[in-house]
């Protein structure tokens, strides 16, 4: 286990430094630097400021120093919001994006493994199709369409909800952002859980089960349940790490302050290095969370060797 | 009685194997039948053929352009009174038309990025899978790399550095959509190069380049037009996100995703500017879907 997980650790690096340099590079590629404002700026000042950001140096070097701060968790200054760090801008929005991220990913665990129990267990009856089709709403439609027209049922229509909009975490401004993120994902944990469901009912150990004349409710909660969330939880990792830090949709309906949107604003305001620190945030994140499914998967499941 | 009954079994037995013999089936005509055979499939090509004529016909015939404003019908709802069927924009813009052009451009996206991921996957996958030893697997952990990258928010990252541009667009998408076709090719490749009929093909003296293509290529085709099919939806999705995020293509030109991006800022006081180009995008997708289920389940080997 110690080797496999070491292993899969060090496989990481290339791939972050990948994206990292590729990044870097797009970004300055890219022609005009961050001080070819309208203003003109002396000389003088242009050389200090530069200087102070490296600018002056050959690529490589500001790369390495890019490297050096990263690896400090600096991400950088924001070009467009003066006096504002990278960093003071993910932290305010981080806990945004994981609150909504995070409780819709708990609910739609909860959600998703029921709908796909009770679907399995009345395989092609008229419940499995009516259940199955409750949880394909999120599928069939892409979620900047789901998501208006949520706003337009419930916020417009009925009046329940506000229609968007933050205040500071209070539960109103949640409720509708989460079930957009709870559809979409219980669409795809509702057909996974299903499929295994109906894979473990039939199999050996179940007909023994049944044969001994254990209730139905043991039988599926005791026995059949823990092999057939295996292929949930493979899946949970992706759409836990799309839920919270790849939600840009949900955040630009909603006008949530959460990572999306920032990354947003800061790509229509060309935001160069608010951006590329978002970009790299985000695939750390990602690849860290994606490791520790990973681990947990090989914990979790007698049947794979590392 | 019993010889006679025997003999006209054995005779119609051979009429029919010479009727077989007649007329050999190929996977492909197989493949055509069973993908008729399929209502949801052949209505789903019908619909989306339909969506494609409109949109490349549709602005052509149609009195309004998708830009000029019509200044007494500014705003309106969808009404048979006047032409303009699908009602206007608050700029007074036609929606029909709009709905159509944005059509174009995302339908064009979806096929052009589909194109060029289909064939950077083939290439790719291909190659990956004839070399094997270090190039395979130097080139499939760079499969796996893009795997593991948000690909949203680098394509968000591309669009901002390189602009905006229509071709930029489709080269962002396709940049992120060829991985799944590389992999399955590549699987495909491996199982192929070991088949009994090509160590055949390689005994008895056939060069390289043959093999490839009398009997690789042609047994690649019909996982290649199945995930083809899949990726034609997720190509359109993408488009529609950037668009709605106000990263795809700009005023006045349009695509599905900005009418959308449109519609849902006014869609308390006209919602059809909403409803129409969603559900649009919406049948397309299905379609799109509905025909990728039928194609594999036509050309799937395993499914006879």
């Amino acid at each position: 286990m110690w080797s496999y997980t070491f292993r899969r650790v060090l496989a990481t690096i290339p791939t972050l430094l990948a994206v990292i340099t590729v990044c870097y590079l797009l970004l300055h590629l890219t022609p005009g630097g961050p001080f070819d404002g309208e203003r003109k700026v002396s000389a003088a000042v242009l050389a200090n400021l530069q200087a102070k950001y490296h600018l002056d140096l050959p690529l490589w070097q500001q790369y390495l120093y890019y490297i050096k701060s990263l690896l400090q968790g600096d991400l950088g200054a924001s070009f467009r919001y003066a006096d504002w760090s990278v960093n003071d801008l993910v932290g305010k929005a981080l806990p945004v994006s994981a609150a909504i991220g995070g409780g819709a990913i708990v609910i739609s665990l909860f959600i998703g493994v029921a709908l796909g129990i009770v679907a399995a267990l009345r395989q092609n009856s008229l419940i499995d199709y009516l259940v199955m089709l409750l949880g394909n709403i999120g599928g069939a439609f892409p979620s900047f369409v789901l998501g208006p027209v949520l706003v337009m049922v419930f916020a417009i229509g009925l009046e329940w909800l506000p229609a968007g909009g933050w205040d500071d975490f209070a539960l109103r401004y949640m409720v509708l952002p989460m079930a957009l993120l709870v559809f979409i994902n219980i669409s795809t944990i509702g057909r996974v859980m299903r499929g295994s469901m109906i894979e473990v009912l039939g199999s050996n150990f179940i007909r023994t089960a049944r044969a001994k004349g254990l209730p139905m409710r043991t039988i599926v909660l005791r026995h059949a349940l823990k092999p057939a969330l295996m292929p949930v939880v493979s899946v949970i990792g992706p759409l836990a790490i799309s839920s919270i830090t790849a939600a840009v949709v949900t955040e630009t309906v909603f006008g949530l302050p959460g990572l999306g949107k920032l990354i947003v604003n800061g790509a229509a305001n060309r935001d160069y290095t608010l951006v590329l620190g978002l970009v790299v945030l985000v695939t750390v994140i990602t690849v860290v969370l994606n490791l520790l499914v990973d681990l947990a998967y090989a914990l979790l499941d007698p049947k794979i060797r590392y | 009685m019993m010889q006679s009954k025997q003999k006209a079994m054995t005779a119609a037995l051979d009429n029919s194997l010479a009727d077989a013999a007649v007329e050999g089936r190929s996977l492909w005509r197989d493949a055509r039948v069973r993908f008729f055979r399929n209502k949801a499939a052949v209505l789903s090509l019908i619909v989306l053929a339909l969506i494609t004529l409109a949109c490349i016909f549709g602005p052509m015939v149609l009195p309004h352009t998708y830009e000029d404003t019509d200044w007494d019908a500014m705003g309106i709802a969808p009404t048979l009174a006047n032409t303009h069927w699908f009602g206007t924009d608050a700029l007074g813009r036609d929606l029909l038309v709009r709905c159509l052009i944005g059509g174009r451009i995302s339908l064009m996206v979806g096929a052009l990025a589909t194109i060029a991921s289909v064939a950077l996957g083939i290439v790719w996958g291909a190659t990956a899978g004839f070399m094997g030893g270090k190039v395979d697997s130097l080139m499939m952990r760079i499969v796996d790399m893009m795997y593991a990258v948000p690909y949203l928010l680098i394509a968000i990252l591309m669009v901002t550095l390189l602009g905006r541009d229509f071709y930029l667009v489709v080269l962002t998408i396709t940049v992120f959509s060829w991985m799944d076709m590389a992999r399955v090719v590549r699987g495909q490749t491996l199982a192929i190069k070991s088949k009994e009929y090509v160590e055949a093909a390689h005994a008895i003296g056939v060069s390289t380049p043959k093999i490839i293509f009398r009997h690789i290529v042609p047994n690649l085709l019909g996982i290649v037009v199945i995930y083809t099919t899949v990726t034609v939806p997720g190509v359109i999705l993408t488009e529609s996100v950037l668009s709605f995020l106000g990263l795809g293509v700009q005023e006045p030109m349009t695509s599905w995703g900005v009418l959308i991006q449109d519609g849902a800022g006014v869609m308390d006081a006209s919602p059809w500017i909403l409803l129409f180009p969603a559900g649009l995008l919406s049948v397309t997708l299905y379609c799109a879907n509905y025909i990728g289920d039928g194609l594999r389940d036509a050309l799937d080997p395993k499914d006879r």
